[in-house]
C-alpha cells in the first residue's frame, strides 16, 4: 500500500489535539493521512489516545484543535449519523430488542430503503458472515463470535467507504479471534472498504494491518507496515512494545558509517545500527530480537559474556533467559534443531549478534 | 454384588431408597430456611393476609339479622311482600320475644343502625320500640301487631319488613351492590336514586386522576432519570439526594406546603398578579379540586417513578446509542428506536407503582382535594371511621384491589411481567 499524503488522502488527521479538561492534551498535534482501501490499525497501550482518535474520526469527540478530513471534505461539523461511516463497538452494541435482521435492517431503514431491497441487502450481508440462518434470532441467544460476526455484518450493510473498529476482538477468547482476524481481513480484501482499527494486540495488528500507527502518550511513535514496524523499530517504545526484545545500555564511543560502537560500561565494546541515537558520548539503549542473538560464538566484534539463568522448553525452541552485560531478563530464542548446543543452568557462555540486527535507539 | 440386573428404585449406600435418603437428606435444610423465614412469613399472615382475608369477609357478612331476631327470621319465610299488608300476628310475636332478648343484650340498637344503612329510620324505629317491648309480658299482652303499629306506625310499612327480610340471610351481596349505586329493590338489584348515587362516579374519577397522575410522573420523571443515568456517578449521586429528599419530609408537611403555594392567596397566585397575567378579582383556583390533587399527587409520587426507572437506564449502555448515530440514525430516532424500548421496563415498573399506589392514595386528596378531588378511599375512610358502615368499606375495599389486580393482569398480557424491573 503506497503512502498516502495529505493530498490524496482519503481519512486525513490535520494537527489534530484533544483535551478532556483543558489541562492534558490526551492526543497531542495529530497528522495521519490513511489512503482509500487501506486497512491501517492504530495500536497502543490503554489511555495513549488511540480510542479518542477514533473516537474523533466517528464524530462522538469534538477535535479540541485541527481538522478532521475525509474523501477531502472537513467533518468537524458534521455529525455521527451523517457521515456515513461504519463502526463495530467492542461489546458489539447490537441492539438487544431487536432480532439479527432488524438490527442489520436498522441503518437500511433509516436511509429510507424500500422493503424488499433492505431484505436482500440484509441477506447478502449475513451470508457474507457466514449467518445466513440466524436473521430471526436474537443477540442474546448468540455466541460471542457470531455476535461480532453480526455486529461486522451491520457496520457494512449500508456499504459505508469506512469502517471504525474499536477492539472488536477483544472480548473473544484466542481461538475465535484469531480466525476472525483472517476473517475480517479476508472481508476487507474482498470489498475493499477502508478500515481504521484499534487495539492494543500487537499479534493482531501484525496479522492484519497494512500500516499500523503506533501510539503512545498522545503521539504516533512510528507509522509503518508491520514488517518495518517489527524489524526496523524507530525507537525503544516500538522495539519494547512490538514484539519480544533484549535491550542492553551502554555509551556511544564511535560511529562510522551508520554503525555505532558501544561500551556497555566496563570496556566490552559492541556494535549496532545507529537509527536514533544522539553523538559520540552520549547514553543509548541498544535493542535486538531473542532470534537474532547467537549462543557459543567465542570471538567476533558483539561477543559479550552471558550467563545462562533459566530454560524453558517449548518444543520447537528452547528459551534461554540469561544474564547480559547486567540485564538478566536477556533472553535467547535456542532453535530445536540437530546439533543445537546444549547450556545447563549457571554456565556462562557467550552470546553475539551481527550488528545490522541490533539497533541503537534513544 | 450385582447391581446392573436391578430394576428397581436405586439405592443408597445403607440399602434405604436413595430419593427418601435424598428427602432425608434435605428436610432438616428446609427446616432451617422455614425457621429463619418464619418470623416475616408470620409477620406477613397477621398484618397482610388476614386483614384482606377479614376485609373480604366483612364485605358479604351479614348474620346480625338472624342472630338477633332468630325467631323473627323464621316466621317471616312465609311471608311474601308482594301481598301488600304488614306480616301477620305470629310474625310480632316472634319479633316480640326476639326483642327482648335483644335488650336485654343490648343488640337491638346494633341492628337498628346495621339496617339503617339500608333504610333510613330503622335505626329509631328499634331503639324506640326496645324501650317499650322491655316491659310486655309475653304471655299476657298477646297480640303485638296492633302494639308494634301503636308504638311506630313504621311497624306496618311493608317496606320495613322488607327489608328485614331481605337482609335476613347470613350473607348479602347488598354491600357490593351499595358499592356500584345499587340496592336490593323489590324485584331484584336495581340502581339507586340519581341523586344517591356517588361510588361509581368517585371509583372512574379514581382511576382518572390515577391515570393522569401516572402520566405526569412519567412525563416529568423520565428525563430526570435520563439525565441521572447520563451523568457522572459523583454528580448523579448529588441529584439523586435532591430526588429523594422529599421522602424524608412528612407527607403532611409536604401536602401543607403545596397549600401555601396553591391557594387563592398563596404565593403561586400573588406572583401572578403581581406580574400581571391574572386580575386580583380573578385569581386562580388551583387547591381544593382535582387540579391540586394531581399536582400534589405527582410530586408526592414522583420518585417512585424516577427510582425504577433510574436502575433501568443505567443499566443500558450509552453505546447503543453511538451505534444508531453511527448507523445514520438521527438523535430522535436513535431513542425512539433503540432507547426508549429499552427503557419500558422501568416505564412499567414505575407505572405499576405510581399508579397502585396513587389508587388507593388517602391522605394528599383529603387534604388538597375539597369535593371534587377526593378518591374512592377518602369515601372507604368515611365508611370505617365516620359512618361505622364497615361492610360497605370493605365492599369497596373489595373491589379496589380486584381493580388492581385485573389491571396487573392486563399488564401483564400486554407488556408482561417479567418486562418489570424495580433495580
Amino acid at each position: 500500500m503506497p503512502t498516502a499524503t495529505k493530498e490524496d488522502g482519503f481519512v486525513v488527521f490535520d494537527h489534530v489535539q484533544k483535551s478532556y479538561d483543558g489541562e492534558i492534551l490526551v492526543v497531542k498535534d495529530l497528522n495521519l493521512f490513511i489512503g482509500q482501501g487501506e486497512f491501517l490499525t492504530m495500536l497502543g497501550p490503554s489511555g495513549s489516545g488511540k480510542t479518542t482518535c477514533l473516537m474523533m474520526l466517528a464524530g462522538f469527540e469534538t477535535a479540541t484543535h485541527g481538522d478532521i478530513l475525509l474523501g477531502g471534505k472537513p467533518i468537524n461539523n458534521i455529525p455521527p449519523h451523517k457521515r456515513g461511516i461504519g463502526m463495530v463497538f467492542q461489546n458489539y452494541a447490537l441492539f438487544p430488542h431487536m432480532t439479527v435482521a432488524e438490527n442489520l435492517s436498522f441503518p437500511l431503514e433509516v436511509r429510507g430503503q424500500g422493503k424488499s431491497e433492505r431484505e436482500a441487502n440484509v441477506m447478502k450481508a449475513l451470508d457474507m458472515v457466514q449467518m445466513g440462518e440466524f436473521g430471526g434470532r436474537r443477540p442474546a441467544q448468540l455466541s460471542g463470535g457470531q455476535q461480532q460476526r453480526i455486529a461486522l455484518a451491520r457496520a457494512l450493510v449500508f456499504e459505508p467507504e469506512l469502517v471504525l473498529m474499536d477492539e472488536p476482538l477483544g472480548a473473544l477468547d484466542k481461538q475465535l479471534r484469531e480466525h476472525m482476524q483472517y476473517e475480517i481481513k479476508h472481508i476487507h480484501e474482498r470489498l475493499g472498504v477502508t478500515v481504521v482499527y484499534v487495539t492494543h494486540d500487537q499479534s493482531e495488528a501484525l496479522t492484519m494491518s497494512d500500516r499500523i500507527a503506533v501510539f503512545d502518550d498522545g503521539i504516533i511513535q512510528q507509522l509503518a507496515t508491520p514488517d518495518d514496524l517489527y524489524e526496523r523499530p524507530d525507537n525503544a517504545f516500538v522495539a519494547q512494545f512490538i514484539g519480544e526484545n533484549n535491550t542492553l545500555n551502554g555509551t556511544v564511543k564511535a560511529i562510522k558509517d551508520g554503525i555505532a560502537t558501544v561500551d556497555f560500561g566496563d570496556g566490552t565494546l559492541g556494535e549496532a545500527l545507529a537509527v536514533n541515537c544522539a553523538g559520540v558520548g552520549s547514553e543509548t539503549t541498544l535493542s535486538i530480537r531473542p532470534e537474532r542473538v547467537d549462543i557459543g560464538k567465542e570471538s567476533g566484534p558483539n561477543a559479550v559474556p552471558a550467563k545462562v539463568l533459566e530454560l524453558i522448553y517449548l518444543g520447537d525452541h528452547i528459551r534461554c533467559r540469561m544474564n547480559v552485560m547486567g540485564n538478566d531478563q536477556f533472553v535467547v530464542k535456542v532453535p530445536n534443531a540437530a546439533g543445537h548446543k546444549h547450556l545447563v543452568v549457571g554456565e556462562t557462555t557467550k552470546v553475539s549478534w551481527n550488528s545490522e540486527d541490533c539497533r541503537a535507539l534513544d | 454384588m450385582s447391581d446392573t440386573t436391578q430394576t428397581g428404585p436405586v439405592l443408597a449406600a445403607d440399602g434405604t431408597p436413595l430419593k427418601r435418603s435424598l428427602q432425608r437428606a434435605l428436610r432438616r435444610e428446609k427446616l432451617r430456611a422455614l425457621l429463619l423465614i418464619a418470623p416475616l412469613l408470620i409477620f406477613v399472615l397477621v398484618t397482610f393476609i388476614a386483614p384482606i382475608a377479614d376485609m373480604l369477609f366483612r364485605s358479604v357478612e351479614n348474620d346480625i339479622v338472624a342472630d338477633t331476631l332468630p325467631k323473627t327470621v323464621v316466621a317471616l319465610k312465609s311471608w311474601d311482600f308482594h301481598s301488600g299488608e304488614a306480616p301477620g300476628e305470629a310474625v310480632f310475636a316472634a319479633l316480640a320475644a326476639d326483642l327482648q332478648v335483644a335488650v336485654e343484650a343490648k343488640t337491638h340498637t346494633r341492628l337498628g343502625s346495621r339496617l339503617n344503612y339500608e333504610k333510613t329510620g330503622i335505626s329509631s324505629l328499634f331503639r324506640k320500640s326496645g324501650r317499650k317491648v322491655k316491659k310486655w309480658d309475653l304471655a299476657s299482652d298477646a297480640p303485638f301487631r296492633e302494639k308494634f303499629i301503636k308504638i311506630d306506625k313504621d311497624w306496618g310499612d311493608v317496606d320495613v319488613w322488607r327489608v328485614i327480610q331481605t337482609y335476613s340471610g347470613k350473607y348479602t351481596n347488598g354491600y357490593f351492590l351499595n358499592a356500584i349505586d345499587m340496592e336490593k329493590g323489590p324485584n331484584g338489584p336495581q340502581w339507586r336514586d340519581e341523586s344517591q348515587q356517588i361510588y361509581l362516579m368517585l371509583l372512574k374519577r379514581t382511576m382518572f386522576l390515577s391515570i393522569t397522575i401516572t402520566l405526569s410522573c412519567l412525563l416529568l420523571g423520565y428525563p430526570v432519570a435520563w439525565l441521572l443515568s447520563n451523568i457522572p456517578m459523583r454528580t448523579s449521586n448529588l441529584l439523586m439526594i435532591l430526588v429523594l429528599l422529599p421522602f424524608w419530609t412528612s407527607l403532611l408537611v409536604r401536602t401543607s406546603a403545596w397549600k401555601v403555594l396553591l391557594q387563592q392567596q398563596g404565593v403561586i397566585n400573588d406572583v401572578l398578579v403581581w406580574v400581571g397575567l391574572v386580575a386580583d378579582d380573578n385569581r386562580l383556583v388551583m387547591i381544593n379540586n382535582q387540579f391540586g390533587t394531581i399536582i400534589a399527587m405527582t410530586h408526592i409520587l414522583l420518585p417512585f417513578m424516577i427510582l425504577p426507572l433510574f436502575s433501568v437506564m443505567r443499566t443500558i449502555p450509552p453505546t447503543y446509542l453511538r451505534a444508531a448515530k453511527s448507523l445514520g440514525a438521527t438523535n430522535w430516532t436513535a431513542f425512539w428506536r433503540v432507547y426508549f424500548p429499552q427503557s419500558i421496563p422501568g416505564i412499567g415498573a414505575g407505572s405499576i407503582l405510581v399508579f397502585i399506589l396513587s389508587i388507593g392514595y388517602y391522605i394528599t386528596p383529603e387534604l388538597v382535594g375539597g369535593t371534587t378531588g377526593v378518591f374512592i378511599s377518602n369515601r372507604i375512610a368515611y365508611h370505617i371511621s365516620s359512618s361505622l358502615n364497615w361492610g360497605l368499606g370493605a365492599a369497596l375495599g373489595s373491589i379496589l384491589l380486584l381493580l388492581v389486580l385485573v389491571l396487573y393482569w392486563l399488564y401483564d398480557r400486554i407488556v408482561g411481567i417479567d418486562n418489570v424491573k424495580l433495580g
